[in-house]
């Protein structure tokens, strides 16, 4: 830090260093989504886009959802089985007249919540390790929604549905709009609230956290309730999508994968503390622009998975670049 | 004497899970008198010696504070790659275990290197490799189930009661669990995966060579899997896609019930053996009671939290 940089220059220096990652994964994300459209047949149609948006939208929810409870150094390996439980459960109650639709979402959306205060009540009171108690949970979520529907099937209120999953004037995919309006009602204002922000100070530091009088309890409770409703609101997309419910316990489990993958790739660190929501969508985005770009490129679709795989240990193995900045061989270790 | 060796060694957690098993087994006696017989125990063994063997991995990873998610696939190209070698004539077909086992172990490093080398989380890394196993699979198959076969030894060893009528299974579980042990307890390598587990920073400043121990551990891991997937195919006769998914779950509970710290350096493998047909016996009972699967997962898991809740609470912050 030279004497001539003035105190903006340094501003806007020490913004982009806190924000590496969700840059970097929004530029991935726009090169890759560039490619894939002038290599589409159909090019940049609304329909490509609105696909692409739904397929996104779907993981960016999920991912979000594992966010959370990431920054508190915790994890959530339940957020796949909750998704796939609110879209059995919105398979039954979301259809009917308007108001049973409106009720049907509203429980939906309840449910999640519950899930996640389960979730939480586990960890905080019980003090079990998140990653343990959250893959037992899961297994019961799984468990419910096997008893919910038990065979694929189910219905959802067309109308409802297709407003959900189309495009506003036939531009701008609703499902984005739904994205947009999750960040900036409920992620920007927790970000900014006391318990947000005691859930970085939880990830940097439980201890120092707790020695400042930083509100721990509530605030890691409140990280795995936004879990279980960020998780509920993929649900109920997924249900727009599908127009219908099943109990897929591989879906769970790929998506709450793919999640922690989004997480990563978005730029938000798996020990706490640092990232957040808008680097983890454009994360989901590009997991799932590299599927799109495997399809347009005509990659046979049984290396699909490997290709798949190769990209993931490349793009997760990208961030050991800055092991050639660390100074002192004993700071690479805990 | 010996009973205070033996005191010094159960554990509160060792405790606890034994009295579970004994708990499960009164239960399931209840139910069905036949559920105590010496058959049906030894097949309960047998079952839980698969289990056992991946836990084997999966509790040295945990031990140094890692985990390891590529297990699903990497029993899957145990089986598979042991098939695969089986179909062919001569040596080849010969060589079919050691050839599978060296597939979970090239995989394994690579998690290790990963690991320790690049400094990627465990978690993540090894769940890109774990999809680089099933992409690979794909492609060998090409998406359908193998027609290959298992070998004779393969069948022998999953299968067959050679010794005392007691499932070969079980013996060969019984051999890697007191290598383990006495590899945990009496080596200088053992005590380095407690210490890694402890204080990372710590062995490395004592100038041992933390990242060999770290590969060395997810080496053994990734070598269990393809293991028991070897296993796993000369008892069904035959390697088929996704037959690892069912044992990532059951194996890091069993390892996380027998008393292992998820966060690592404490565990004793004795807790991991009662973790693990803790863990058998549960899933036994809930099939032969007919449970629908949908009561069996809720049951399942809301066990495994209660007894978490008895003894796997961890410390609370007080500074």
């Amino acid at each position: 830090m030279t004497a001539v940089t003035g105190p903006r220059a340094q501003d806007a220096r020490y913004w982009l260093a806190s924000h590496r990652g969700p840059i970097l994964a929004a530029a991935l994300f726009l090169a890759m989504f560039a490619v894939f459209v002038t290599e589409h047949p159909a090019g940049l149609s609304g329909n490509v886009v609105n696909t692409a948006a739904n397929k996104g939208a779907l993981l960016a929810l999920v991912a979000v959802a594992q966010t959370i409870p990431v920054l508190t150094a915790g994890l959530d390996l339940s957020v796949g089985s909750v998704f796939v439980m609110t879209n059995c459960l919105a398979s039954t109650v979301v259809t009917g007249t308007p108001r049973e639709v409106g009720l049907g979402v509203a429980l939906v959306v309840v449910v999640g919540v519950a899930c996640g205060a389960l979730n939480g009540l586990v960890v905080v009171v019980g003090r079990l390790q998140p990653i343990i108690a959250t893959l037992a949970t899961g297994a019961m979520y799984q468990g419910i929604a096997l008893w919910l529907r038990p065979a694929p099937g189910g219905e959802i209120d067309e109308d409802f549905a297709d407003f959900v999953t189309g495009s506003l004037g036939d531009v701008i995919p609703f499902s984005i709009v739904v994205l947009i309006a999750a960040v900036v009602v409920i992620w920007v204002p927790y970000r900014r609230s006391v318990l947000g922000r005691a859930a970085y100070a939880i990830g940097s530091s439980e201890q120092a956290a707790y020695m400042s009088g930083v509100p721990i309890a509530r605030a890691k409770f409140l990280a795995y309730v936004l879990a279980g409703l960020f998780a509920a609101l993929a649900g109920l997309l997924l249900t727009c999508v599908t127009y219908s419910g099943e109990a897929n316990a591989l879906l769970g489990g790929s998506y709450t994968l793919s999640s922690i993958a989004a997480v990563v790739v978005g730029g938000t660190s798996l020990y706490g503390g640092s990232g957040g929501a808008i680097g983890t969508i454009f994360g989901a985005f590009v997991l799932r622009t590299i599927g799109d770009l495997l399809f347009v490129f005509d990659i046979d679709p049984l290396s699909q998975p490997l290709f798949l795989g190769v990209v993931l240990l490349i793009s997760v193995s990208l961030g050991s670049f800055r092991l050639l900045r660390v100074k002192k061989r004993l700071d690479l270790y805990r | 004497m010996t009973a205070r060796v033996l005191a010094g060694r159960i554990d509160r957690a060792l405790a606890a899970a034994i009295g579970c098993i004994v708990v499960l087994l009164v239960a399931g006696a209840l139910y069905d008198r036949n559920f105590l017989s010496a058959d049906y125990l030894l097949q309960q063994l047998q079952v839980a010696s698969f289990l056992g063997i991946i836990a084997t991995g999966v509790m040295l990873v945990v031990l140094l504070g890692h985990i390891d998610l590529s297990i699903p696939w990497v029993v899957t190209i145990g089986g598979m790659m042991s098939t695969a070698a089986a179909g062919h004539q001569g040596w080849a077909g010969a060589l079919a275990i050691p050839f599978a086992i060296a597939c979970g172990l090239g995989i394994g490093i690579a998690n290790g290197i990963g690991v320790a080398y690049l400094r990627v989380p465990s978690m993540i890394f090894t769940l890109a490799t774990n999809a680089i196993a099933q992409g690979l699979m794909v492609v060998h198959t090409s998406g359908f189930a193998p027609q290959d076969h298992a070998t004779p030894a393969m069948h022998f060893l999953a299968v067959e009661r050679s010794i005392l009528g007691i499932p070969n299974a079980v013996w060969v579980w019984a051999a890697i669990g007191a290598a383990t042990v006495v590899l945990l307890g009496r080596t200088r390598f053992g005590r380095r995966i407690y210490a890694i587990g402890n204080s990372e920073r710590a062995v490395f400043l004592s100038r041992v060579n933390v990242r060999l121990v770290v590969v060395a551990c997810f080496a053994i891991s990734g070598a269990c899997s393809a293991f028991a997937g070897v296993l796993l195919a000369g008892y069904s006769t035959k390697a088929y896609q996704a037959m690892g998914d069912p044992y990532l779950l059951p194996a890091i509970a069993a390892v996380v019930l027998g008393g292992t710290s998820i966060l690592g350096g404490r565990g004793s493998y004795l807790g991991t053996i009662a973790g693990v047909v803790l863990v058998t016996l549960l899933q036994s009972i809930l099939s032969i009671v007919q449970m629908p699967e949908a009561g069996r997962q809720v049951i399942y898991g809301a066990v495994v939290i209660l007894m978490l809740l008895v003894y796997g609470r961890s410390a609370k912050v007080v500074s």
